[in-house]
């Protein structure tokens, strides 16, 4: 008998210090994707598009070439990478103010061509970067820094629901939300992941993955409050499952 | 012989205590030290050997500090 | 090479492909529609990318894209699409890419109107997005220029790992005129930068920011480094008549090619004019046009704006001669007649 290593840092990981608060689920959904680009040994010919918000510094932390987009524009950038090099992996990741707010046109007319891209979304309801302002995914109630007296449909309008929108959109091949609070869902999201990832190597079309997220900085709870309150309030509002799937099972 | 057991990085670790609040064991606890960052690191604290290598606290690490070992058989023992 | 008859608009086009560009990413807007629609017929043809995208916002980053992944791409707008993509390019100059523009320019300020004007000067030379950045800026006169510029812009921005414009207007773009293109693929080796996948060697980023302000100072000196080589190398110009001349038009783009004409007609009335057009907007040539301002005496910039490039004459020239400015704005074009009448005027013959 020995001692095998049976969990380790993912190889598409670069081993850097993630510049993220404490508890935020950021850097597990880092990890995953590192995993499935592991498994589905891509990792070499994989480019990573960094968003604007609290995971610009994302391109730092996997072992892959990898670029920031100006804010909101990932999926246009990911766009003429894809056309131009269609034999590479092109991934986004991006944020709910940066794919949701100022990259709503981009996000709806990639998802629609049908780009050969896979995105994945953080919806963690909030602008974390810049210091807790509302977001597109702010709750109905919650307080932000720019909504102190709590978001009011009168004033500020709904949440706005990315994978309802997107999911009537004929060039979505693989379109799922999912939480990361528990090791289940850990292990749940990972599939999809992979199966957004899929969508583009199969050719099939655009694969988007929403993870509903921590905040607990700008939601001013501890870690693990802030995992509760993903149940609690977030899954409420934001449904979980599978919109679209056209990768089908994996063999 | 433990069946398993998870070094951290202490280093790395923020101290957020995901890793304690999912050990089905109870095993994972915060460290006195401080490390350089100013964090209580999570440390395993296992002397009954009751890790059984399920990687709960490895999923749940949002800074990826775990390294989980499992005792496996090597090639040609029976278990 | 046979000659064959082209609308400037499409003549840009085929330049392009002849440069070795596949990638097009573009977005309608009036009135450059014909070089988008050029491309989206021809670039298949030669196995490339023709896309449409769903704004100039999204065209230009997906030019980012295309670029940071080591292909030649380009896009063609006009005066409020070239405005969005102002931030873009700022993108483009800092993580230095090559990629070029076309700006058809037509009247503004605003929604304007799409008649041919030269009121994005000061957005094409002096930056135009946010931070320090020079855009490489060609203004042919020409259909034939325009090819030759076009597949200059190329070379230029492989060369700088910088963005190329070639600014234009309707008038030249629907102008029809016999043109030779010639295929110009000169090769560039983007082995050292572009994004191929981390594939034996370590993972290579291209990026336009750096949190370390020393760090994205050196960056910034970087790009300050190559601008002063640009502007030592590649200053482009044409002198018309100039050897004799004791009054000198300055105009570039059509308005060049109008300020031809007058020189034309001036010599017919016996004065000594000659014509200074600038090629290279940026780099400006300043040096040739102070040498021939020591020799006359008077300066007339001519331009279809309020006067923009009278300031890099008056940079060049100020103190040295007398400089006056002729304009007209918002889409007119000024005739040959009204340039010639206001040049008497000035030198006291009316």
């Amino acid at each position: 008998m020995e001692y095998k290593v049976a969990y380790r840092m993912p190889e598409s990981l670069s081993k850097k210090q993630f510049s993220y608060c404490p508890g935020c689920h950021h850097g597990i959904v880092h990890r995953l994707i590192a995993e499935v680009i592991d498994e589905l040994g891509i990792r070499e010919k994989t480019i990573i598009v960094a968003p604007v918000g609290c995971s610009v510094f994302a391109y730092e932390f996997f072992e892959l070439d990898g670029t920031v987009a100006a804010h909101g524009r990932a999926l246009a950038v990911a766009t003429g990478m894809k056309r131009a090099r269609p034999d590479l992996v092109v991934f986004t990741y991006q944020g709910d103010g940066d794919l949701a707010a100022i990259g709503t046109a981009e996000t709806i007319h990639a998802a629609n061509r049908g780009e050969r891209v896979t995105t994945i979304f953080i919806n963690n309801a909030i602008y974390g970067m810049t210091g807790g302002q509302m977001a597109p995914t702010t709750l109905l109630g919650m307080k932000t820094t720019t909504s102190p007296h709590g978001r009011s449909p009168e004033r500020e309008g709904y949440p706005i629901h990315v994978c309802e929108v997107l999911k009537e959109l004929r060039g979505v091949a693989y379109l799922a939300r999912t939480k990361v609070n528990t090791p289940k869902d850990v292990i749940n999201t990972k599939k999809h992941i992979k199966k957004a990832f899929l969508a583009q190597l199969k050719d099939i079309g655009f694969g988007l993955v929403e993870v509903l997220s921590t905040c607990p900085t700008n939601w001013g709870m501890d870690p693990l409050k802030a995992g509760r309150w993903i149940d609690e309030y977030m899954v409420k509002e934001y449904p979980l499952g599978v919109f679209v799937d056209k990768v089908g099972e994996e063999k | 012989m433990k069946k398993a057991y998870i070094e951290i990085d202490e280093e790395r670790c923020k101290g957020c205590g995901l890793c304690i609040s999912v050990c089905p064991q109870k095993i994972i606890r915060f460290s006195e030290r401080f490390n350089s960052k100013g964090y209580h690191p999570a440390e395993q604290n296992d002397p009954e050997g009751k890790c059984n290598g399920c990687g709960f606290c490895y999923m749940m690490c949002p800074d990826v500090c775990i390294t989980v070992y499992r005792l496996t058989p090597v090639r040609g023992e029976t278990q | 090479m046979k000659k064959i008859m082209m609308k400037g608009t499409e003549a840009i086009g085929e330049a392009a492909i002849m440069a070795g560009c596949r990638n097009f990413f573009g977005y309608p807007i009036t009135p450059q529609n014909e070089l988008t629609e050029y491309m989206a017929r021809r670039l298949p043809e030669v196995g490339g990318c023709f896309l449409q995208a769903e704004s100039e916002v999204a065209a230009v980053n997906m030019i980012y894209g295309a670029a940071s992944v080591g292909k030649r791409a380009m896009t063609s707008t006009s005066s409020p699409g070239f405005s969005l993509m102002q931030e873009g390019i700022s993108y483009i100059a800092c993580a230095q890419l090559p990629a070029v523009f076309v700006n058809i320019v037509r009247g503004g300020p605003g929604l304007g109107d799409i008649q041919p004007s030269q009121g994005d000067y000061f957005q094409a030379t002096k930056g135009g997005g946010h931070g320090d950045y020079r855009l490489i800026v060609l203004a042919p006169s020409t259909v034939q220029e325009a090819v030759t510029l076009t597949e200059l812009a190329f070379e230029l921005a492989d060369k700088y790992r910088n963005p190329a414009l070639v600014l234009a207007d309707g008038l030249l773009g629907q102008m029809m005129e016999p043109v030779e293109i010639e295929e110009k693929q000169v090769s560039y080796d983007n082995s050292s930068w572009a994004l191929t996948g981390a594939k034996d060697r370590p993972p290579r980023k291209v990026t336009s920011f750096n949190i370390d302000p020393y760090e994205l100072e050196k960056m910034n000196l970087k790009l300050q480094e190559k601008y002063r080589k640009m502007e030592q190398e590649e200053p482009r110009w044409e002198e018309f008549q100039t050897e004799d001349a004791d009054v000198l038009l300055v105009a570039y783009g059509t308005v060049g090619r109008i300020c031809k004409s007058v020189v034309r007609m001036a010599r017919e009335a016996g004065l000594k004019v000659g014509l200074f057009r600038p090629i290279t907007l940026y780099p400006y040539p300043y040096k040739p046009l102070e040498e021939l301002a020591k020799h006359v005496s008077l300066i007339l910039t001519v331009e279809m704006s309020s006067g923009q490039m009278l300031e890099d004459v008056k940079l060049a020239a100020l103190r040295l001669t007398r400089i006056e400015f002729y304009g007209r704005m918002a889409g007119v074009v000024p005739t040959p007649g009204e340039i010639f009448d206001h040049l008497m005027h000035l030198i006291g013959r009316r």
